[in-house]
């Protein structure tokens, strides 16, 4: 997927614009977010396995260089192969120079941020290996060239009667409402391409450090048709995405299906231990785990920012975030969307790609509370502000901080202050006549649109009772 | 407002100081990412307030700010660091102040008719208060507390936010208007003066006839039986 990130207010602005638009992304996120509140409150210990699921979390960081050897070991002596890829490019030919090897034209996929991260689907492309997507979001959206909106649900932005039309025009379908009907026609669509595929390409949820276990959740048994039909499977893997031991599973798999859909478990958990073993009936007979760096370790050596690594892509942040929930995922403009996309993207691309982001938000600290490992989002924006602040804005414009530095300087003194507060109050006397202005020029013009603007006060506190 | 919060203090038998060395915490340079200008902002702000016991601020989001990050602007080793630390540990939420510290059960104030409370972020999340001002206008002679859908969302203030992303925040302010439509109160009451200029100018261009109060303007109103 090509970041676009750059273009969030206009794409923003759009979305605000479009009704359908706003009315899926309100029942949508208002269905996750009652969902996670209600799993939530069955758990009489919830609290206690947010700060388990961190702890966990905290740990997999900390110990990544050692986890992820022992995870390379037990995985490759089930028979698997472990790539390590320091970017998405050697991803991407990892993969295509094993389909071209294994003469495979066809490869089947799963949901899987990380290989819309590094454009996967792009790359087999180009290598003429034609990928199919499995998962119903994402299938619509590969039908319709369109990219995922939210990591959870990619295609929380069409409704019904658009997907009703794209099956019309490109599965030939008559033309239906129904829901049942519309799922039938993709799954006959896909089913056989399972049987065609040479490859099945998944991500993963977690990889178990102590078992080289790789799991994968979902919801509609793709994932197991992609693990299963498939002479090979690869699954790609940010890389830290490890867990240390297996009962850690007990929390982060209670942890995220209630806090992601709000179930109490997703209808598929896949646990995946390699290939097929000698005497199996069935099974890939070849397994690959691509472990993804791809700006990881970058992240993991910023003591700042390191805590966004800690995330399990639930995406509570995105449903309960005032603002994803008004702009929807494509203003984020790449993979990663809401509050922790507003954290990810920049780190991931740089801060001057994900310049806009960290700033498109009103610090409401609603994502921090509904985080299920409990990542401090407020204070990572904080941390990518000030980024982008001594990255972009004072390397590329000498006055880029002119505006905080003399603001600095007035509010350093009482008496500049109350100067700055003396020319304020008059250009705003001068401005209009009565106690609300509606026309201010200048720097207010993105208030005043939409806002009426109070005068201030004749006389300012300080003159009237400062000691 | 300020005012407003002299007045109640003083007839709390508690008289405040309006310190005038003071001028800004540093929140907005801090918000944007202007992190220096924020320190040097707070280093200020910690020598003009260090010689009093306490420190009352009617501003949940400047509260929030010299309780939850001002520490974090200085090395540990920085001498600063420790003297945010003591500054924290004095600084009040205005109700906080009253419920907490002075223990006040009773206000002689007087607000007939229905108000509904707009919880502020900062205060909320990060601080925890809750329940102080609600306390409060519970107190109120006549007033009438009907709690809005939807109170623990944001208003879309946000600082900055407002003037950059301006059509999301007020798309997040109207929905907030909704909700204090819909309980019918004429007051709107908060503790952050920040969401009730942003809801204000909403209201007022909408011609919506609901008025903002502070929590401290409605506890100044004198009781006149």
């Amino acid at each position: 997927m090509k970041p676009t990130s750059t273009r969030f207010l206009p794409v923003a602005d759009a979305a605000l614009d479009s009704a359908q638009l706003q009315r899926a992304l309100t029942t949508a996120t208002g269905r996750f977010t009652a969902g996670r509140l209600a799993a939530g409150a069955e758990l009489a210990n919830w609290q206690s396995l947010r700060n388990q699921g961190r702890a966990i979390r905290e740990e997999a960081i900390h110990r990544l260089d050692e986890l992820l050897l022992l995870l390379e070991q037990n995985v490759r002596a089930q028979g698997g192969e472990v790539f390590w890829a320091r970017d998405g490019v050697e991803a991407c030919t990892y993969i295509t120079d094993l389909a071209h090897r294994r003469g495979v034209t066809l490869a089947v996929k799963s949901k899987s941020m990380t290989t819309e991260e590094i454009a996967l689907n792009d790359a087999l492309d180009r290598a003429g290996v034609t990928p199919i997507e499995t998962d119903l979001g994402e299938y619509i959206l590969q039908l319709a060239g369109d990219t995922p909106s939210h990591f959870l649900a990619p295609a929380v932005h069409w409704n019904r009667d658009q997907v009703a039309q794209l099956f019309v025009d490109k599965l030939g379908i008559p033309w239906t409402q129904d829901v049942g009907t519309l799922t039938r026609a993709a799954r006959a669509a896909l089913r056989r391409r399972f049987l065609e595929a040479g490859m099945g390409i998944t991500g993963a949820n977690f990889g178990v450090a102590e078992t080289g276990t790789i799991v994968v959740v979902e919801n509609e048994g793709n994932v197991r048709l992609t693990t299963s039909a498939p002479a090979i499977h690869v699954a790609v893997m940010g890389l830290e995405k490890v867990i240390p031991r297996f009962e850690d599973l007990e929390v982060l798999l209670t942890l995220l299906p209630r806090s992601a859909t709000g179930q109490r478990m997703s209808s598929y958990v896949s646990l995946l231990n390699g290939r097929r073993r000698p005497g199996e009936p069935d099974g890939p007979t070849e397994f690959h785990l691509v472990l993804l760096d791809n700006g990881r370790s970058r992240i993991l050596a910023d003591p700042e920012g390191r805590e966004s690594l800690y995330c399990i892509r639930c995406a509570a942040c995105l449903a309960v975030c005032p603002v994803y929930r008004r702009v929807g995922g494509h203003a984020y403009g790449w993979v990663y969307q809401g509050p922790i996309g507003a954290v990810l993207t920049p780190q991931y691309l740089g801060p001057e790609a994900g310049a806009p982001l960290p700033f498109a938000s009103s610090l409401c600290g609603a994502c921090r509370d509904a985080c299920p490992v409990k990542i401090d989002l407020p204070r990572l924006l904080l941390h990518q502000r000030e980024r982008v602040v001594e990255d972009v804005v004072k390397r590329h414009s000498g006055f880029g901080a002119l505006g905080a530095r003399i603001a600095g300087w007035f509010l350093q003194t009482p008496a500049r202050f109350a100067f700055a507060g003396a020319l304020v109050r008059t250009f705003l006397h001068l401005t209009g006549t009565g106690r609300w202005l509606r026309n201010v020029p200048g720097p207010l013009r993105g208030w005043i649109a939409s806002r009426d603007l109070p005068k201030p006060p004749a006389r300012p506190l300080r003159d009237l009772v400062g000691k | 407002m300020g005012l407003a919060v002299l007045r109640v203090l003083e007839r709390a038998g508690h008289p405040a100081e309006f310190p005038a060395g003071q001028t800004c915490c540093g929140q907005p340079l801090f918000n944007t990412g202007h992190r220096a200008v924020a320190v040097s902002l707070a280093r200020r702000t910690i020598q003009v307030l260090q010689p009093y016991d306490a420190v009352i601020v009617p501003s949940g989001s400047c509260t929030a700010m010299i309780r939850a990050h001002y520490a974090s602007l200085f090395d540990p080793a920085d001498p600063a660091r420790q003297e945010a630390d003591a500054l924290a540990a004095k600084t009040f939420e205005f109700s906080e102040f009253l419920v907490k510290k002075l223990g006040l059960s009773s206000v002689a104030a007087s607000c007939p008719g229905k108000v509904t409370y707009h919880e502020g972020c900062h205060l909320a999340r990060e601080l925890g208060i809750r329940a102080e001002p609600r306390a409060l206008l519970r107190q109120v002679h006549g007033a009438e507390l009907v709690e809005m859908d939807g109170v623990d969302q944001c208003c879309g203030f946000g600082g900055s936010f407002s003037v950059k992303y301006d059509r999301v925040s007020t798309a997040m302010g109207n929905s907030k208007i909704e909700s204090i439509k819909a309980t019918g109160a004429p007051t709107v009451v908060s503790c952050d003066p920040s969401c009730l200029l942003h809801l204000g100018g909403l209201l007022r261009r909408q011609g919506v006839a609901v008025t903002t109060r502070h929590l401290a303007e409605i506890l100044a109103a004198e009781n006149k039986p």
